[in-house]
């Protein structure tokens, strides 16, 4: 009841009045017959970066796999509600999930470039493998570009030719950012992006993550809260309920979670009183 | 107390050691004593003329198996061509796209064929093609495909399941489909296990006999056409050593030595590469 109660307040706190880009609505995720999230309702605005925080196991990643159709990928996984994205529920019946996910693309918790290509190759992957025929020239220019993004450019330059595995753990992760980048999407969801990480290039990519809200939307799972307070314009906040499965107990400006949280289970878990 | 329990405990303990050390020792004894006599003879008859020359008849000397090594060069080839797209296929089939009960029928219908005694495929090869087309370059590479396809489809199956699947996750987040996915990023990951595969399937095929005698027959000319009887190094080094003619076993022994090798070093780089792949 509670939460219920709390998402729809929620729902109307966004930074602005412009429209979410994404719509979350009632969304349950299941793998097999046990639910492991339940009833998510939450809006995301466009252009900003929104953190899911809570305590491992609560159903973040999985949440947020459901919000470019990765969470199907899993054996007998499925999803029930509507998430509206450009004003198409991505759940509709006949949407293209490769579709969406061109949209909306992902960074994973482990740095994954693609072993066997160069980073060049990595960054210009999803274009290049997605094409019948690329113009090698436009690779170059489009890998460039996402490398700068990505703030990587100087550190690769020079070793463009090289395997994607050969770099450094967080200039591998910014790899990956770039690759994600190179697709063009509107939303780049992260789960726990920086967790693999040192603190210096935890920073880094921090950094890069609000550098990237001039073009882009960011969806990024922590369970740093220091991180979210630095990161983030939007928190919500989940936890694990009674039979297990992911509820979302508070959503709102980082500001007003972090300073005047409305649910006591929130107030535990950022003050650490938690368990 | 505890050392009462303690003495039969250790005594059982060096026991299982001594029977394990023993079944390992004798394993090796084996393989050295066999290879080690094969070495030894072959090396005393092999020579340059032996790769080079063709074969002659019995009472003379000299002679090679020239026509044989190539034989076995095509019939290897042929049925690479053959196993090879429909190994790979199968362990593409099983490790990404197969449901998991249809992947275990297919998976133990492979590991029967894989199973089947190689003189079975050879009857079996006879029945099917030789007994309507006679005896061919062709229906042997056929009967040496059947052998091979079970080896590449296991080996390729495997090394596709190693590829991680953040790999594969990676692909589908970047809005690639998933056959493109396969074919860009879980082969190439793959490669050296499959690459591996083939050429142990090489290795098996090269010196089986027995789908032979069924099908390539055997012959004293050099290569015929794909549609004739073929000679093989592994038939010829069958009929050989049964003759009573001295020239011909040891050219049976220059022979096997050959194959050994060509076993052996395919075994051995087969080692190294999937040690560098590791690498
Ligand atoms: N592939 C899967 N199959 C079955 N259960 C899973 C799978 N992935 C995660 N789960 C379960 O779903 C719940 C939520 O997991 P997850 O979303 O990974 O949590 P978080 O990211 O918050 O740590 C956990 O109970 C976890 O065990
Ligand atoms: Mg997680």
């Amino acid at each position: 009841m509670d939460t219920i109660i709390n998402a729809e307040i929620n729902s109307t706190m966004l930074l602005d009045d412009s429209m979410p880009i994404l719509q979350v609505e009632n969304v349950s995720a299941y793998y097999g017959a046990f639910r492991a999230v339940k009833d998510v309702n939450m809006n995301i605005p466009a252009k900003a970066v929104t953190a899911i925080i809570g305590p491992s196991g609560c159903g973040k990643s999985t949440l947020l796999r459901c919000f470019n159709r990765m969470h199907e990928v899993a054996h007998a996984a499925r999803v029930e509600g509507k998430i509206m994205f450009d004003g198409n529920n991505i759940y509709s019946i006949g949407t293209d999930p490769v579709r969406i996910r061109c949209h909306i693309g992902m960074v994973f918790q482990k740095p994954n470039p693609f072993p066997t290509m160069s980073v060049l190759d990595n960054v210009v992957a999803g274009r290049r493998l997605s094409s019948l025929w690329t113009k090698r020239s436009e690779m170059e220019e489009l890998a460039e570009k996402c490398l700068r993004q990505a703030a990587l450019w100087d550190e690769v330059k020079d070793k463009l030719k090289q395997s994607g595995a050969s770099l450094s753990g967080g200039q591998q992760q910014r790899l990956c950012i770039a690759r994600a980048l190179a697709v063009q999407p509107e939303i780049i969801l992260m789960d726990e992006p920086c967790s693999a990480l040192d603190p210096i290039a935890t920073i880094k990519i921090e950094d890069l993550m609000r550098t990237l809200t001039e073009e882009y939307t960011i969806v990024v799972v922590t369970h740093n809260m220091q991180q979210a307070g630095r990161v983030s314009d939007m928190t919500a906040f989940m936890l694990m309920s009674d039979d297990r499965a992911g509820e979302l107990i508070e959503y709102g400006t980082t500001q007003q979670v972090f300073t005047n949280p409305r649910d006591k289970r929130t107030e535990d878990y950022i003050t650490g009183r938690f368990g | 107390m505890a050392g009462r329990a303690l003495l039969p405990r250790k005594i059982i303990n060096y026991f299982m050691l001594g029977v394990c050390a023993l079944g390992a020792g004798i394993a090796i004894i084996v393989v050295c004593l066999m290879l080690g006599y094969i070495l030894a003879k072959g090396l005393s008859f092999i020579s340059l003329d032996f790769i080079i020359s063709e074969s002659v008849p019995a009472g003379y000397e000299g002679g090679g198996m020239r026509n044989e090594i190539i034989g076995t060069l095509i019939l290897v080839v042929l049925g690479s061509l053959i196993a090879v797209p429909l190994g790979m296929l199968t362990g593409i089939f099983l490790s990404e796209f197969g449901s998991p009960k249809v992947a275990a029928t297919v998976r133990f219908a492979a590991d029967v064929l894989a199973g089947v005694p190689s003189i079975v495929v050879g009857v079996f090869a006879y029945i099917v093609i030789v007994s309507q087309y006679g005896y061919s370059a062709f229906s042997a590479g056929a009967a040496l495909s059947i052998i091979m396809i079970p080896v590449v489809a296991r080996t390729t199956e495997e090394s596709m399941r190693l590829v991680p699947g953040s790999l594969r996750e990676a692909a589908l987040a970047l809005g690639i489909t998933r056959w493109r996915s396969v074919i860009f990023v879980a082969i190439p990951g793959a490669l050296t296990g499959i690459v591996s595969g083939i050429m142990l399937g090489v290795a098996r095929i090269a010196g089986e006999t027995a789908p032979l005698l069924f099908t390539a027959l055997g012959n004293n000319f050099s290569f015929e056409g794909l549609a004739r009887p073929i000679s093989a190094l592994p038939l010829q080094i069958y009929n050989y050593a049964l003759s009573s003619d001295k020239n011909w076993q040891e050219q049976a022994w220059a022979g096997a030595f050959l194959l050994v090798m060509i076993v052996l070093l395919i075994s051995l780089a087969v080692r190294w590469m999937s040690r560098k792949g590791r690498a």
